[in-house]
């Protein structure tokens, strides 16, 4: 029965989506007028009903309801609760559900929020959210229904992924879904500009929380995502350029420059077409990495089998979506008024060198990750890693760093570049220090980890420079967000840096009693013992590890074995220090009784994901703080009116 | 400046900044994509020496064998034609890894056509199969 109403209430929501879209449409058009008010009630009425059934989908999951092909496929009666929940979305059918779902709520929270925006405007937003709801609607209902019954229920379920039974499958999926539908949000809003030709800082200052609210998302999945697959895939490495991680990355660049540019157009009017251009590329990127990920045309961890049918829809839908997208774009770019022009040394300059700068970073990765598939197209299989990645977008993102540094020291505007070169000159003087230092007391140290620590330490010093004699408890809120946003990425690229320049690994086969050592530390091998978990079997190490006079560590490595479905997984077991990360993993034995150990001295790794969280709570000040400040006028004007 | 001259300015900025990008992408592709070989390719083509490849096809029966380090191992990989392609590699092999399945290694040839793997590829689901181990029938190497 719940199924049925989940169903039922999925149908409903897509029915009321179409009515959003044919409402939206219709009160556009002349004498249209009677309809305006009727939007927005339908498009909360779309997110109450869809609403309805993501939960039923839980429910069903969390009762384990095996007459449900989906719960069959994917779950079992004997998992932890944690899993049997968020394994409503760990598979295909439940997390485009919850994309959907999101989409709704979304759509729910502008239409019952929004007062700034003309009402024409936000009605072609409500609209165009509705058109790009609905896309997702026919894939669910035509090409994966959640809730399909199986005629005969079997005994039991087939379990989840072991991989992906992890505290971090509830926080990581859901974190990157509200960050791609934050931007269909900012997209919708660029629609609704064009169509009712009101692209200016009204439509910026309401476009503005949506981009800041899916850029903290996406940074937080991205960051989460890292962290995950660093201590879940046990191979010491926090980012692989794996197609998946790529098409998480790709919108964040495109949602960064969208960022930095609606700040241009929201406070100087500058950069209209060229923000509407962004929001478009940053949805079209985040329909990419939605579907390139779902389609399973992209071989990675997270492509779960799909069938070859379902890929064809997807790429139709994205085909609609894109260029659907780009030629409301060039049919109506021309109808975009230039904005307030600027000098090329001014705030506006270097914000515009920030966009070009992850524009390319961006081409880059787009062309590195779809390359594989057009030249798989000809007949030629090619597999494209780090070595692309880190060549050709390591020395861009330093000049994108050194962008970072000077930009916030710039007037809006215009400015002298005398004045300029005075407030970056401590920056620069500690970074030119940093790079002696280095030189001389690290030898051997290559290139690019060298420039990262450099950059690192200038970036850090320059971007705490807007605050200099500044009254701190006067600055403004999103002030402090954008400095520690900016703190943050030197904070992530010292991490990256340091981790890349100085790790220490060892890999060993050793009998229990050994010491191995690696980096400062000294590590016993104490035994190896079979442990039993709730759905698992498992081999447990158990190390000690020393460092100088500090009291040792007790670290316990596994080798798991899951039931169902039969996977064995291995469980790193990591000791967290101010200065770094002791990696340690347990392979297999052999016939003489040794282990594989392999272990790693990751000195300051943390700093990585450090950064990365800072760079979202940063992200968090600002959104605040704009929400804050512009909430002001309004209620002055209430109260006039009142 | 005229705002549509800026305008016209920023556009001509950003096309020679993306096309830059490309061809910066295009030509970096040309050296460090990693392209795959099955045995027989090996055969036929030669030893693609100096750059990082992908090998893969099947572990053969029996041809596992661990080395003195506890941590090295050689195996040799074979394909429906009758050639191998003998592998070593230093780590821990993934869970999947085992005689008489798919395999995909990463690494280099040495000259004596010995392949030293960096990484054998691994994935943690039992539905997944690298499409390159299917042993389906492919061309490979040249895409000039």
């Amino acid at each position: 029965m719940i199924a049925e109403t989940g169903l039922a209430a999925l149908w409903l929501a897509a029915c009321l989506s179409l009515l959003q879209l044919a409402f939206g449409v219709m009160a556009l058009r002349p004498g249209g007028d009677s309809l305006l008010r009727a939007v927005r009630p339908v498009a909360v009425a779309q997110a109450a009903f869809v609403a309805i059934a993501f939960l039923a989908l839980i429910q069903l999951f969390l009762r384990t309801d095996l007459s449900v092909a989906l719960v069959a496929a994917n779950s079992h009666s004997m998992k932890p609760w944690l899993y049997k929940f968020a394994g409503a979305w760990g598979n295909h059918e439940g997390s485009m559900l919850l994309w959907v779902t999101v989409l709704g709520l979304a759509g729910a929270a502008v239409a019952s929020l929004e007062r700034r925006l003309p009402e024409r405007t936000l009605i072609a937003t409500l609209a165009a959210q509705a058109a790009i709801g609905l896309g997702f609607y026919a894939f669910l209902l035509f090409a994966s229904n959640p809730f399909k019954r199986l005629a005969v229920a079997p005994p039991e379920g087939q379990g989840l992924n072991p991989l992906l039974q992890d505290p971090g499958l509830a926080f990581h999926p859901p974190t990157l879904y509200f960050g791609y539908v934050g931007i269909s949000v900012a997209f919708s809003f660029a629609v609704g500009a064009l169509v009712t030709r009101d692209v200016g800082p009204a439509f910026a200052r309401a476009m503005r929380p949506w981009v800041l609210g899916a850029w903290i998302f996406l940074t937080l999945g991205i960051t989460a995502g890292s962290y995950w697959a660093y201590y879940e895939l046990g191979w010491g490495g926090w980012w692989f350029w794996d197609p998946v991680e790529n098409a998480s990355l790709m919108p964040w660049l495109a949602a960064t420059a969208l960022l930095h540019s609606v700040t241009v157009l929201a406070t100087r009017d500058g950069l209209r077409a060229w923000t509407v251009m962004l929001a478009v590329v940053a949805f079209s990127m985040s329909m990419v990495g939605t579907f390139l990920v779902r389609s399973g045309i992209l071989t990675s961890v997270h492509a779960f089998a799909v069938d070859p049918q379902r890929g064809t829809f997807i790429l139709v839908l994205l085909a609609l979506y894109i260029g659907g997208a780009l030629t409301l774009f060039g049919l109506r770019v021309g109808t975009v008024k230039e904005g307030s022009t600027f000098e090329p040394v001014s705030r506006e300059g270097a914000l515009v060198l920030n966009n070009l700068f992850l524009s390319a970073i961006l081409g880059i990765v787009l062309i590195g990750t779809l390359y594989p598939l057009v030249t798989e197209a000809a007949g030629v299989k090619v597999s494209v890693g780090p070595p692309y990645f880190n060549l050709v977008t390591g020395p861009i993102a330093l000049a994108l760093a050194a962008a970072m540094a000077t930009g916030p020291l710039l007037r809006w505007r215009r400015d002298r570049l005398a004045e300029v070169a005075a407030r970056i000159a401590l920056p620069i003087l500690i970074a030119a220090l940093a790079l002696f230092v280095l030189i001389l007391r690290v030898p051997g140290l290559r290139i690019l980890p060298l420039l990262g620590l450099v950059f690192a330490l200038g970036v850090g010093a320059a971007s705490l420079a807007p605050l200099w004699k500044r009254n701190l408890r006067r600055t403004p809120l999103f002030t402090w967000g954008m400095v520690i946003a900016h703190l943050g990425i030197a904070v992530a690229l010292a991490g990256m840096a340091s981790e890349t320049a100085f790790t220490k690994e060892r890999l060993v086969a050793a009998r229990p009693g050994e010491t191995i050592d690696v980096g400062p530390w000294s590590v016993r091998f104490d035994a190896v013992d079979p442990i039993e978990g709730p759905n698992w079997t498992a081999i447990e190490g158990t190390l000690t590890a020393r460092r100088g006079n500090a009291a040792p560590l007790r670290l316990k490595p596994q080798a798991r074995m899951f039931s169902s479905p039969p996977t064995e997984t291995s469980e790193a077991a990591i000791a967290t220090r101010l200065d770094g990360q002791l990696y340690t993993v347990l392979g297999k034995s052999d016939e003489s009784g040794r282990w594989q150990l392999r272990l790693w001295w990751k000195p300051f790794v943390t700093l990585i994901w450090l950064g990365g969280f800072m760079v979202a709570f940063g992200g968090l000040l600002a959104l605040v703080g704009r929400v804050w400040r512009e909430r002001r006028p309004r209620r002055q004007l209430e109260e006039a009116s009142a | 400046v005229k705002p549509k001259n800026q305008r016209l300015g920023l556009l001509i900025l950003a096309i020679v900044c993306v096309l830059g990008a490309v061809l910066l992408a295009m030509s970096a592709l040309r050296d460090q994509a990693a392209y795959f070989y099955a045995p027989g390719d090996v055969a036929r083509d030669g030893l693609p020496l100096g750059r990082a490849v992908r090998i893969g096809g099947m572990v053969k029966a029996r041809s596992l064998k661990h080395k003195k380090d506890g941590v090295t191992i050689e195996f040799l990989v074979h394909d429906e034609t009758t050639n191998t392609i003998k592998v070593r590699f230093r780590g821990i092999p993934p869970d999947l890894f085992k005689e008489e399945s798919g395999v995909v290694a990463e690494g280099r040839f040495q000259d004596d056509g010995l392949f030293v793997a960096d990484e054998i590829l691994a994935k943690h689901d039992e539905n997944y199969r690298p499409p390159e181990a299917d042993g389906e029938k492919h061309r490979s190497g040249t895409l000039q």
